[in-house]
């Protein structure tokens, strides 16, 4: 097993192809992913993936684990953005027991949903910047992300793997701090990501680098059951908070950005354009923030206050219940999907009425998408193969499961 | 004036001063640690936090990220290392020049997290040697921070004859590194 | 015509009289039912019918009941037709003895490591699959740790005694 990219055979060289071993652990990939290509010259001509690298079981360990318990493992699919994973969860077990959320919750999720998605797009944007030469934007981007973070600890106490919300809606009502950052996030953090834009967005060089790195059709991206910003990306305009709207998503008013050609220089556009149209939710939704409880009445699910649970028999018994998962969940099977950071991001959950679930899968959106790969950057350079990847954002906690 | 760092202990006249090897260099050692990130999940993205502007991680002199083992002193090992990564964190590390510190960030590289399962290891010195554990799923960027400062401790600290010594090779030939 | 969940299942049984059967709606989702020697059939059918247009694979997951004698192993297909943005699922159990299944990946590419993925987990061969590996775990894994039979932690390792973490003696889940 080789570590560091290197000619694997000098004699190769002498001939018309050579293998290059890239990865797993290799400074350009963000993460571990290893290629094994064959190069022709500087060309690839052929890309041999192999993944798990960091495989952690999430399915069986979901397996044996209380529904309250599965978030922390959500918050570790997508960990550049764990909110919009764990309120996925949420909704799904939520569909399962039908619980209705009042609309004080269901916006205060959409501002944290969309707060993630700019915090997931910011780094991707940044890091195709990074691949691409310019490490500036890179720094100044994540100044910006502490920001976010902080608006999530104000919420969780937590910065990356949030845990973020129960089921049931959320865990407290956001607090005067919370109010106050975000009022200067939301004044604030647009100039400074315009500015971030003007660096790249319009860049001779940055468009020269990207303009036709990775390309793929859409019909060729749909068969290889691409989502997110990298379907838009080809051109199609496929949102999961579209075209089956959760948590009141419909009530709010926002533009899907389409790219043309599939490429890395799309995927970016994409996304930097997602980032404002995710400002402009965040901004309607905290406009019209209704007042009402921020949880549902769910005591089967929802922890009692803890005043209450000191004092009074009943919320004693109801803690005891759902902290040990005690739960009674409904026979059935739910698929759930939200329009995490990087595609639809689907639950499949089966229950036989047990205190975990009997089968739980994650639609995995990386996972699927990133095995057209190998086609996207067949015949293109390597340093363009580099690029593509980064531009795909693929995440490695969310590939390999 | 800023103060850089700290004298080490020394005599001192005019026109010399008289320290122990072993300090002078500790000195320069712990001041210029360049690490090499092994960023596989979650805790890598605390750890670009980490070296980001907002904490600056170059201000205890690594500025230079080393990619390449051959040069790295500071294996950083952040996030879940699966059975299939193991080998290659092995070959990473008997890649790397000696004297070579590890540190094991995140509660996955400490001892497989909440990740108790079939696939995890639990824990990276079940295949090689580390030297700062630092806690956390992930750990806040004060913590790796705090996590560096004690590798610094150690390298500043250490006799220099450590790596010829055989309690460390005795170390070594536990995992079987030669 | 747009299809609704409730002219889905009318539309297929005209083509495919007998062979699919429909669980009805739960959760807002139709699950139909067939079984191996239709399944591929009844995908292509989907595909490409013009009337139903389901363009998109969302997910692929196989399941295991070990109670079931004879219809041990399931895969369930996630459809999507974005046409009619209607979605529902499409299950197909067999014996756990004969785990072959046909591949989806003549009709969709996304098929190929989503199928790779429940043969490493469940160890169903999906015949006809350009490239059948373990995508996630290791090469040399001697089980399918998805099914019911393994449990979820690494019997061999010597660093946490079980008996701290209430798992006293336990061995995977109990069938019978």
């Amino acid at each position: 097993m080789q570590v560091q990219s290197y000619f694997s055979s000098l004699d190769n060289l002498d001939g018309e192809l050579a293998t290059l071993n890239l990865g797993p652990t290799h400074p350009a990939t963000h993460g571990i992913f290893q290629n094994v290509l064959k190069l022709d010259g500087e060309r690839i001509m052929h890309a041999e993936p192999t993944i798990g690298y960091i495989h952690r079981a999430f399915e069986k360990l979901a397996e044996h684990r209380p529904y309250a318990q599965i978030t922390p493992i959500t918050d570790r699919l997508n960990y550049c953005s764990s909110p919009i994973n764990n309120m996925g969860w949420h909704m799904t077990v939520e569909k399962l027991i039908g619980c209705e959320l009042p609309k004080r919750a269901q916006y205060m999720r959409v501002i944290i949903m969309e707060l993630s998605r700019i915090a997931d797009h910011l780094v991707c944007d940044a890091v195709i910047g990074v691949d691409t030469g310019a490490l500036t934007g890179f720094t100044y981007m994540f100044q910006e992300r502490e920001l976010i973070y902080e608006l999530f600890e104000e919420v969780c106490g937590s910065r990356l793997t949030t845990n973020i919300g129960r089921i049931g809606g959320m865990e407290r009502d956001f607090s005067p701090v919370f109010h106050q950052k975000l009022k200067k996030f939301l004044a604030e953090f647009p100039a400074r990501f315009e500015e971030f834009a003007s660096l790249l967005e319009r860049n001779r060089i940055f468009m020269d680098r990207t303009i036709g790195a990775g390309p793929i059709t859409a019909e060729r991206a749909l068969e290889y059951g691409f989502t997110g910003p990298n379907l838009r990306a080809a051109g199609l305009d496929y949102d999961v908070r579209v075209m089956t709207p959760y948590s009141s998503y419909e009530d709010f008013e926002f533009d899907i950005p389409i790219g043309i050609n599939g490429d890395t220089y799309d995927r970016f556009m994409v996304r930097q354009e997602e980032i404002r149209q995710s400002l402009r939710i965040i901004h309607q939704a905290y406009d019209n923030l209704p007042a009402g409880p921020y949880h549902a009445d769910v005591p089967d699910f929802y922890l009692p206050e803890k005043p209450d649970v000191y004092t009074k028999m009943e919320a004693l018994i109801y803690h005891f219940k759902v902290v040990m998962g005690e739960m009674p969940v409904p026979v059935g099977e739910v698929y759930h999907c939200v329009e995490g950071g990087n595609g639809e991001l689907g639950f499949y959950l089966v229950s036989d009425g047990g205190r975990t679930p009997y089968r739980l899968q994650f639609r995995r959106p990386c996972f699927i998408y990133y095995q057209a790969y190998p086609e996207m950057i067949k015949g293109s350079m390597l340093s363009d193969a580099i690029l593509t990847m980064s531009s795909m954002n693929v995440i490695a906690g969310e590939l390999d499961a | 004036m800023t103060k850089i760092t700290e004298m080490p202990e020394s005599i001192m006249g005019e026109g010399y001063q008289l320290t122990t090897i072993d300090k002078a260099i500790g000195l320069a050692r712990a001041n210029s640690i360049w690490p090499l990130p092994f960023a596989t999940s979650c805790c890598g993205i605390e750890f670009m936090a980490t070296m980001g502007t907002h904490y600056d991680l170059a201000r205890f002199g690594m500025e230079r990220l080393s990619f390449s083992p051959r040069q790295a002193d500071l294996l950083m090992v952040m996030g879940t290392i699966a059975k299939k990564m193991g080998p290659i964190l092995k070959q990473v590390y008997t890649q790397m020049a000696e004297p070579k510190w590890v540190i094991a960030v995140g509660a996955c590289a400490s001892s497989g997290g909440i990740f108790d399962t079939y696939s995890v290891l639990q824990g990276i010195d079940k295949v090689i040697p580390v030297d700062v554990y630092v806690p956390g799923c992930p750990p806040r960027p004060e913590q790796i921070i705090d996590g560096i400062m004690k590798i610094q401790e150690l390298v500043k600290n250490e006799p220099i004859r450590r790596r010829n010594s055989p309690e460390y090779q005795h170390l070594l030939d536990k995992y079987q590194i030669g | 015509m747009t299809i609704t969940n409730d002219t889905l299942f009318p539309a297929i049984e005209r083509q495919f009289p007998g062979q699919v059967i429909s669980h009805g709606e739960t959760y807002g989702m139709v699950s139909l039912e067939t079984t191996r020697e239709h399944i591929i059939p009844l995908l292509r059918f989907l595909k490409e019918s013009p009337e139903l247009q389901v363009n998109f694979l969302t997910n692929l997951g196989a399941i295991h009941y070990p109670l079931n004698v004879g219809k041990e192993l399931g895969i369930v297909y996630h459809l999507h037709s974005f046409a009619h943005n209607l979605r529902f699922r499409v299950k197909v159990f067999f014996p756990i003895d004969d785990p072959h299944f046909p591949t989806a990946t003549v009709l969709w590419p996304a098929a190929n490591w989503m199928e790779r993925q429940e043969y490493d987990f469940f160890g169903v061969i999906f015949d006809g699959h350009p490239d059948l590996r373990r995508i996630l775990n290791v090469d040399d894994m001697e089980v399918f740790p998805m099914r019911k039979e393994y449990r979820l932690e690494d019997g061999t390792r010597t660093d946490k005694d079980d008996r701290f973490f209430g798992r006293e003696g336990h061995e995977g889940q109990e069938f019978d």
